[in-house]
């Protein structure tokens, strides 16, 4: 935001992938933009503004929301996590490491709304049947990929974080 | 696509909020979930003057059943009152009808309560609330009032909640014993607004022959159309009654329209379809849940 | 070759950036660039009479605002037409903003500048213009009744009309063939609008840098080398002042290969003359009404066969709806009429199209590019012969096939590319015999019967297409090696999700004998390869690729003679393996790639230790010799080249197996099996990844996608919630087999993968669905809600 606009702005506070982080925003800016521009967290991607395609899905207090329906100022105060906060200390987590070696990405344009939406997926059902997995990714579009790697993936990312945890 | 601008109010009580639309007027709108309301205005579909975010008044994220219904808060999510254990008992039909609406992440957001003020005549909410007569309570700056469901749909997209006024929470009937429900549904794509959907209820007698049939039909009217089918079922078991009559019969009270996704004679077909299904599925519901209660009598 | 990677899985290395969030697309960049936004005509077809932009000026952050007006010089001109073609007559081309007609909704106006997009939208929303609103003209078989026009100058709204001739061996043209065949058919398909749709929208950021008078551009384009040329010669800058860079690209799909956008020229141009940083990020409402869309073709079909389905005489006849303007020419016509033939044999063929102008979105090339039109009209019409002569599908087309040693066959007529449509390989029986063992073609009949018992209806059908993928005219590949062992590659054209990287750092890992780790791939940047063409048409991996490995081998022969010097050897002794020049069998002699690419370079001043060796006073020198002999350069670096006399053909083969819901109409694709032949696999994994990538939008297009235009022109359905790309749920599982028949044409042996998957999907689901349900489909994509109507058409006709 290089040039101020005579809006209001209201100040908030996040915390993103477990820093707090301050921004003055305008009651109408979505949190997709908030993250992607006011705290330059670009990882979080925007494909249609309408809640369709899932690019934007964001955990909110652990839960999958779409960030391009929500105002920053809604959830001023709570925690964010996108898809810069899925590693931990630098290591990829077992849905990262999944999607990349099942070929789960092409453009990688959807990506981040995809391993966003699966982490929290998986850590609620961590065994889950082929059609709890279809059900989990059905609201992200991808156009690369055919879905056929990315369902592959989310199976494999249960495999790898039983094998982990066990 | 990007929402115009608006004056921001976060009440930090329900008084607060009211008072907030009392000023705001025709220019106010209620802030939940902005899962149909914030898509309207990055397509700068709607400028609403104020926007009242409700989001922060946890006190109406309330669900509460007993044996006569359900009510759910305001600020209740979908996916909340999906999972809710004592709701599922109290009105199943609730959860069927949860699971059809969008997508997990969608119903992470959206709220019951607003589906039903935004009275999508393809939403599910709606026709589940009018199929079991329930009613939305709205508050205003002193005062409250339940509108029935019958009066609360006024059309595509249109409720009964005027300017000024929010929608508190709304009720929805436990059923009769010997009652069983289905919602039964035809999208385009999984997740999407129904082309054409049927929310049912049955109750049956001692001897399980039908004593009262209703469905709710969605996406064939300005409103969910409501038909009650009990006379042409007959006080007969399911397995005799004459589907394709009832199926006609609710035909008959329909009123689609064609739009780019199907014509309006596929909607009408489809409808009969799905009465059928709706209708058998709540019978079987039905059958089995007095069953259970007649197994539960006798332990 | 001792590093073997070629042909292996070789996991992804974009992957690393993507899954983390650290790629970097358009919208990333520029963090603090003012944001462009657009008034853009709400009406398909009307005059500007006035714009009127006062109540917009006092909008806080408001930077500029442009209107046809302000454009100087060529900027103000209409946009290039890309391909010219003799046959394009009356080729029309839109303007950056509109001049004084507006011919589709969604036609760029006026343009804002702004402290950012929320401000620019709301500037837009003060702007009021005033139009005269002319006719408009919708569908293409109204536009070719040429009541209302388009262009005024345009007669009939006819842009383009082209005939191609294929007599018979014996001389007959097709319409004698036909004439004189036992059997004719004539019918009638139709495909409906689609469009590429990837899910990163366009989008232009530019900087200027005004001390040193030069510009940097990004754009999510298929192609930066030519958005380059087009924005130098636009703004009358010197080439070397401009550099495009096409950053990650979130999908193409033929969309992004267009190009200059209006907003690709614009934006640059505001920036410099703001001097200011200037971002433009499409929005998808945008990309629905001011993009591209493709696919929309009527075909009227003769055909002529013998007793055994052979097709003796074929005359089909296309109209062409290619929207309001032609920037892309009319390749996708061209495209449909060539590709139509297939594998096949086509006694003599005659084919002739109209491209007809139409008040809506211009149709430039979508993955697949007029194929999936072409093979839907080849393989419906197979399918008539066979159920018309009571035969087995699969035997007229066995009947029709080219044999594998038919190679190379001459369709006998001008491609694409402008050369001619000569098939380099394939085996298309065995292709078949393939598919049909995969699917269970001969014992499906059975599994019919036992469905049918069951009450349900369930269907086969199978399509074969033959694509011309790696066309010309160019690409190259630069290959540097640097002192510190670093192998750095680049090649002048884009990715939008190939997984080029990976593959390009295969194919030079295995021709350098080098670890894949050491090898970087830079792809569209003019900063680091300035002569390209683009991505599209199934051509990276071929043009590309052989690009690179034959600059690859350059710098090998160069690194074996320095090392040759350096070893005391004869260059044809050595080898390299990982990264280590050495004689073969002794592998004690040996010097590292490093060393020789410090000894490749004679310097007088030294900047570490290593590349003390090559200074003057190190005594490594022949004193007889200059230092930079005659015909050699420093520095181990090599660029070449590849431009093939004419495209590889691969090919494929899907089936699949449908159900219908008897009552809902419902349908569900059961199995969906693909055999495909694209030559030699660089990456196995990749390639089905593409296959996958091409059915998932291949069913869109069969089942859910279309574009729905009403009377006046308005796009009823441009946002996402009712343009049906399909998710997850909708997209059944592929079962993929491979068949390599490597092209004579490449030294890698390698043919085009990238567009193929979506080719034959509607014509094989519409087989499907008609096995299923008896009932004649000639027109996709098709809805349960289509599929009821048909049911009901039918049941009628039988009554009467
Ligand atoms: C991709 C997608 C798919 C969807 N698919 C479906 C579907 O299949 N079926 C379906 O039913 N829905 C669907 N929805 C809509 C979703 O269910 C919404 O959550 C719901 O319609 C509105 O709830 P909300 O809380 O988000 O309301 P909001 O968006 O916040 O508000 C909607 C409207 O109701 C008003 N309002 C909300 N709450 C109150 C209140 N308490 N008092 C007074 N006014 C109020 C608002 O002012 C606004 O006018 C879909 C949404 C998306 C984005
Ligand atoms: S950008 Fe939020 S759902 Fe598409
Ligand atoms: S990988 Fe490109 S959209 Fe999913």
């Amino acid at each position: 935001m290089s040039e101020r606009t005579g809006e209001h702005r209201h100040a908030i506070t996040l915390t993103v992938n477990g820093v707090l982080r301050e921004a003055a925003v305008p009651a109408r800016r979505l949190l997709s933009d908030c993250l992607r521009h006011d705290l330059g967290l670009t990882g979080t991607h925007v494909g249609c503004e309408h809640g369709v395609c899932g690019a934007c899905t964001v955990l909110l207090d652990g839960e999958p929301v779409r960030s391009c329906l929500t105002f920053a100022v809604t959830v001023d105060g709570h925690e964010i996590t996108t898809v810069e906060g899925l590693a931990e200390r630098g290591e990829l987590s077992p849905v990262q490491r999944a999607f990349s070696e099942c070929h789960g990405l092409q453009c990688g344009f959807c990506t981040p709304g995809f391993l966003c939406t699966v982490t929290a997926f998986l850590r609620d059902n961590r065994t889950p049947t082929d059609e709890e997995v279809l059900e989990a990714v059905s609201g992200n579009l991808c156009r690369c990929t055919g879905y056929q790697n990315i369902i592959k993936a989310v199976h494999r990312a249960a495999e790898i974080q039983a094998e982990e945890s066990g | 696509m990007k929402p115009p601008p608006f004056d921001y109010h976060r009440p930090a009580g329900l008084g607060e909020a009211l008072q907030a639309l009392a000023e705001a007027g025709s220019h106010g709108k209620v802030l939940a979930g902005g899962q149909s309301l914030i898509p309207l205005l990055n397509m700068r579909l709607a400028a609403p003057g104020h926007l009242v975010d409700i989001n922060g008044l946890t006190e109406l994220a309330t669900i509460s059943a007993d044996a006569s219904g359900v009510r759910v808060g305001a600020l209740a999510r979908h996916a909340a009152v999906e999972r809710d254990g004592s709701a599922r008992a109290v009105q199943p039909l609730l959860a069927q009808a949860l699971a059809l609406v969008a997508h997990p992440v969608i119903r992470n957001r959206g709220t019951v309560v607003g589906s039903l003020v935004h009275a999508d005549p393809s939403a599910e909410m709606p026709a589940v609330l009018a199929l079991l007569g329930g009613s939305v309570r709205l508050a205003r700056l002193g005062g409250e009032r339940d509108v029935h469901a019958r009066d609360f749909f006024v059309g595509p997209l249109e409720s009964a909640c005027l300017p000024g006024e929010m929608a508190v929470s709304a009720f929805f009937p436990a059923l009769p014993e010997r009652s069983g429900t289905a919602f039964c549904e035809v999208a385009r794509r999984h997740g999407d607004y129904a082309v054409a959907g049927v929310a049912a209820a049955v109750t049956l007698d001692e001897d399980f022959r039908i004593i009262a049939a209703r469905v709710a039909c969605v996406s064939v009217g300005p409103v969910p159309v409501v038909v009650d089918v009990t006379g042409v079922c007959g006080q007969r078991p399911p397995a005799s009654v004459d589907w394709d009559e009832v199926a006609r019969a609710v035909q008959d009270r329909i009123e689609p329209e064609g739009d780019i996704h199907a014509t309006a004679g596929y909607r009408r077909h489809l409808t009969g379809v799905l009465v059928t299904r709706a209708l058998r599925g709540a019978a079987q519901d039905a059958a089995r849940s007095g069953a259970n209660d007649a197994g539960e009598g006798r332990a | 070759m001792t590093t073997k990677l070629f042909g292996e899985r070789v996991q992804r290395r974009e992957d690393a950036r993507l899954i983390t969030g650290q790629g970097r697309f358009l919208d990333d960049l520029g963090a603090n660039a003012l944001a462009a936004a657009f008034v853009r005509s709400p009406h398909a077809h009307a005059r500007i009479r006035d714009v009127d932009v006062s109540a917009a000026l006092d909008v806080e952050g408001l930077v500029a605002i442009y209107t046809w007006e302000d454009l100087p010089g060529l900027l103000a001109e209409p946009l290039p037409l890309l391909i010219p073609h003799p046959a394009l007559t009356h080729g029309r081309t839109g303007h950056a903003l509109a001049r004084d007609i507006v011919r589709h909704v969604g036609e760029p106006v006026v343009m804002v500048v702004a402290a950012d997009r929320y401000v620019a939208e709301d500037a837009c929303s003060l702007i009021e213009v005033d139009y005269e609103i002319l006719k408009p003209v919708v569908g293409v078989e109204e536009a070719a009744e040429a009541v209302n026009l388009v262009h005024a100058d345009v007669p009939g709204n006819v842009g383009a009309h082209l005939v191609q001739e294929v007599p018979s061996p014996d001389g007959l043209s097709a319409r004698e063939a036909i004439e004189a065949a036992p059997h004719t058919l004539a019918f009638r398909l139709d495909i409906e609008r689609s469009a590429s749709m990837p899910l990163e929208g366009k989008g232009v950021y530019a900087r200027w840098d005004a001390d040193d008078q030069s510009l940097r551009v990004y754009s999510s384009t298929q192609t930066s080398t030519s958005v380059r040329m087009a924005v130098a010669a636009k703004l009358g800058l010197p080439l070397p002042k401009v550099e495009v860079v096409a950053p990650d690209v979130g999908g193409g799909f033929g969309v992004k290969i267009v190009h200059p956008w209006p907003e690709e020229i614009l934006v640059p141009w505001a920036a410099r003359l703001l001097d200011r940083e200037v971002k433009w990020t499409e929005d998808r409402r945008e990309h629905f009404i001011s993009s591209a869309h493709e696919r929309a073709q009527v075909h009227h079909v003769r055909v002529g066969f013998d007793d055994d389905g052979r097709v003796l005489g074929l005359d089909v006849n296309i109209l062409h709806d290619h929207g309001a303007y032609t920037p892309y020419g009319i390749i996708v016509p061209i495209i449909t009429s060539t590709q139509l033939v297939g594998p096949y044999k086509i006694g003599a063929y005659r084919v002739e199209f109209s491209s007809i102008y139409t008040n809506t979105v211009q149709v430039t090339p979508y993955r697949g590019a007029g194929r999936p039109q072409g093979v839907f009209c080849m393989e419906r019409t197979m399918d008539r012969i066979a159920a018309h002569l009571g035969l087995d599908r699969t035997e007229v087309r066995t009947a029709n096939f080219i044999q594998p040693g038919e190679f190379p066959y001459d369709q006998g007529m001008t491609f694409q590319d402008g050369r001619p449509l000569i098939y380099d390989s394939g085996d298309y029986p065995e292709s078949l015999r393939m598919l049909k063992e995969l699917i269970g073609w001969d014992s499906f009949p059975a599994m019919k019967a036992e469905a049918a018992a069951e009450g349900r209806a369930i269907g086969i059908g199978v399509g074969c297409y033959v694509e011309g993928t790696g066309v010309g005219p160019y690409e190259g590949g630069h290959v540097q090696i640097t002192s510190d062992g670093r192998v750095h590659v680049s090649t002048g054209l884009t990715s939008q999700g190939q997984g080029h990287e990976t593959v390009f750092a295969q194919i030079a890992a295995t021709e350098l004998g080098v670890p894949i780790e050491k090898v970087s791939v830079v792809t569209g940047d003019t900063r680091r390869f300035g002569y390209a063409v683009g991505t599209f048409a199934s051509r990276a991996a071929v043009m590309s690729g052989n690009a690179i490995a034959l600059a690859c081998r350059k710098v090998r022969d160069k690194a074996l003679k320095v090392a040759a010097d350096a070893l005391e050897a004869d260059p044809r002794d050595l080898e390299i393996t990982d990264g280590v020049v050495h004689v073969a069998g002794t592998p004690s002699a040996s010097i590292p790639l490093a060393t020789v690419a410090v000894l490749s370079n004679p310097l007088r001043y030294a900047f570490d230790k290593e590349t003390q060796r090559a200074t003057q006073f190190a005594g490594a020198q022949d004193d007889d010799r200059p230092p930079v002999a005659d015909g050699e350069e420093p520095g181990m670096e090599g660029k070449d080249y590849y431009s093939p006399i004419r495209s590889t053909f691969a090919s494929g083969m899907h089936a699949a197996i449908v159900e219908t819901d008897p009552l809902t109409a419902e349908i569900k694709i059961l199995r969906y099996v693909v055999v495909h032949d694209c030559g030699k696999l660089i990456n196995p994994m990749i390639v089905e990844g593409q296959i996958h990538g091409g059915v998932g939008q291949g069913v869109g297009g069969a089942l859910y996608e279309k574009m729905v235009y009403d009377e006046h022109g308005q796009l009823l359905n441009a946002s996402f919630m009712d343009f049906l790309m399909p998710y997850a749920t909708e997209v059944p599982r592929i079962e993929t087999a491979h068949l390599e028949t490597p092209s004579p044409l490449n030294p890698l042996g390698v043919k085009g993968a990238g567009e193929a998957g979506v080719i034959p999907v509607s014509a094989v689901i519409a087989a499907a669905i008609e096995d299923a349900e008896g009932i004649t489909i000639d027109r996709m994509p098709i809805s349960p809600s289509d599929l009821y109507s048909l049911r009901a058409e039918t049941r009628l006709r039988k009554i009467q």
